[in-house]
């Protein structure tokens, strides 16, 4: 596996991307660049069109939306592929992993069969050379006891164990990118914190580039990159972490991160007042 | 006095063809009038079971749960106990806990019927929660989940409620959306003189609104003690795990730090202390004999 360096040129690069769904517009106009390597936050509310955002890279849109703009992977414009072309790279060069684990994955199906099924058909490698694949993927993800993990079903894995797992099916055909669409939001903050860090581990050993849709910005500030912080289908502000999240310009951005409880605060300000 | 005493509660699940799984093993709270105590603990500790038996929705295997200095009954199919509708409930998904069908103002009309009140309108209900009082005559799907859990509250509040009992009620919710809800519901509840339980796995949400965090583990409660206390000295090692997992929007790309292990199985927990098989300071006397003492149960902080 290629290891890239961070910082290197873009993967993935969104242009002045948007969606309409009859006189709705969702995305009003959409820019954002993924870099090998790094962790792209992409923070809002609900209906802030960030989802949205990672469904359009996968081409992944409700029935009759329009599209406008470009979403480059590779000098192909993903919105224009024909649909044999798009399944193509959907899965292979762009992964997702969603937010609930438990709907994610098939319940009937064992773990390494859900592994195994499109690295087969996307790389056309054999049966016992997946099962082997499967068993590396696993313990990448650090799955306890990968090599009786392959053959066991979701239902027998913690939800954290469960999310892993997702990350390991995303993984498999050796994705370029990846979008995460709130993937610790279902979780404990102590299993979060163990997904959190392997996101970044994946990201730094594999350079991958990572769209990591949350809106939490605790989780935003651990992990990502760049931070770009949208509201009813524009990115507000987009920019370094540091620089968003400690000096941010946008009044949005300031109000999401007063809306917050921190620590360091002063104690219950609010409860003096009630 | 207390408003409500929890004392020694043990609750099984029941499932036939297998063992009972004991999902909250001996806890002891307490909730006194005009406190907020914030209860927090990791999924399948126990806690949501112990708040549905402080309301009698779930039956104690033993202990005591008593409100008001009345033990609480459990929920039937009869009405139920006049002093008992003074414990109200808000649940997580106000998308399941609102009836699609009726209008809110009808379902707020409800709680106001069980206090007996004929002379506020649940317009005026709605106002306290900071939503239009015409909205009253809508229906739960006009609204957003925020707005949808405002009604929850105001619902809960119509019947004029001693004890409020949040669970999880923030967790369905954008995180725009959610210190204010809590704070809301604290100010409420306040403000109306009542106590609330408020049932959290959010630890920097229960640290905005709580006067007291009770922690919970595996069926027990491990550590209780004032807010600002257990947030600047956490002593049990499994809160100091808690706190420090809470990723801070501070930008400086800290990964919180992981508490390794899973939660045992309740229906099989370990010997001796809940927490050592995960506990990064586990002594022998942890295996051998549990903590059994308050308020910080672990053998490193025993009882002056």
């Amino acid at each position: 596996m290629t290891v890239n360096v961070p910082g290197a040129g873009p993967v993935l690069s969104v242009e002045g991307l948007t969606v309409s769904i009859g006189a709705h517009e969702i995305l009003r106009g959409v820019d954002l660049v993924l870099r090998p390597g790094r962790v792209h936050g992409l923070a809002g509310e609900s209906g802030s069109g960030k989802t949205m955002t990672g469904l359009a890279a996968l081409g992944l849109l409700p029935h009759g939306a329009r599209t406008g703009g470009r979403v480059v992977l590779d000098g192909r414009d993903l919105l224009t592929l024909p649909p044999r072309e798009l399944n193509a790279v959907r899965g292979r060069d762009i992964a997702m992993v969603f937010q609930d684990p438990a709907t994610s994955l098939h319940p009937m199906l064992t773990v390494g069969r859900q592994i195994t099924e499109h690295m087969r058909h996307h790389l056309r490698v054999g049966r016992a050379e997946a099962r082997e694949r499967a068993v590396e993927l696993l313990g990448q993800v650090r799955i306890p006891g990968p090599a009786a993990a392959v053959d066991r079903y979701p239902h027998q894995f913690s939800g954290g164990m469960r999310q892993r797992i997702a990350i390991a099916i995303a993984l498999a055909c050796g994705p370029k990118v990846l979008i995460a669409d709130e993937p610790t939001t279902a979780l404990d903050v102590t299993v979060q914190a163990g997904v959190l860090r392997l996101i970044r581990r994946l990201c730094d050993e594999l350079g991958l580039a990572v769209l990591l849709v949350t809106h939490d910005l605790g989780v935003m500030s651990a992990v990502a990159d760049e931070v770009s912080v949208m509201r009813e289908g524009l990115v507000l502000e987009q920019g370094p972490r540091e620089r968003v999240l400690r000096a941010p310009a946008h009044p949005y951005t300031r109000a999401l991160l007063d809306a917050l409880p921190r620590h360091g605060e002063a104690d219950a300000a609010s409860k003096e007042d009630s | 006095m207390s408003l409500l005493n929890v004392a020694d509660l043990v609750v099984d699940h029941r499932t036939p063809g297998r063992p009972a799984v004991r999902a909250v093993a001996g806890a002891s709270l307490t909730v006194a009038a005009g406190e907020v105590v914030g209860l927090v603990g990791e999924s399948g500790c126990g806690k949501s079971t112990l708040a549905r038996a402080v309301c009698g929705l779930v039956p104690a295997a033993g202990g005591a749960v008593a409100f008001e200095d009345r033990p609480v009954t459990r929920l039937g199919l009869r009405r139920r106990d006049p002093a008992l509708t003074r414990i109200q409930m808000v649940f997580q998904d106000p998308y399941a806990s609102l009836n699609p069908r009726r209008r809110v103002g009808a379902q707020i009309g409800d709680g106001l019927a069980a206090a007996g009140d004929r002379a506020t309108t649940p317009g005026e209900m709605l106002e306290r929660v900071g939503l239009p009082g015409g909205m009253a005559e809508r229906y739960p799907h006009e609204f957003s989940g925020g707005q949808r859990q405002r009604i929850a509250i105001a619902r809960a509040l119509a019947a004029r409620p001693s004890l409020l009992i949040g669970d999880e009620p923030i967790s369905a919710l954008d995180a725009s959306a959610q210190a204010q809800v809590a704070t809301l519901m604290r100010n409420l509840a306040v403000e109306s003189g009542a106590g609330l339980l408020f049932i959290s796995h959010d630890l920097s949400v229960v640290r905005l609104i709580a006067d007291r965090i009770a922690v919970m583990y595996l069926g027990k409660i491990v550590e209780t003690g004032p807010t600002a206390r257990v947030w600047a000295e956490p002593r049990h090692p499994y809160t100091q795990a808690l706190l420090r997992a809470i990723p801070e929007p501070d930008g400086l790309g800290r990964l919180p730090e992981e508490l390794p292990g899973d939660v045992p199985d309740p229906a099989d927990p370990p010997q001796g202390c809940r927490f050592h098989p995960r506990c990064p300071v586990a002594m022998d006397v942890c295996a051998e004999r549990e903590p059994a003492f308050g308020p910080v149960a672990c053998w490193l902080h025993p009882p002056a």
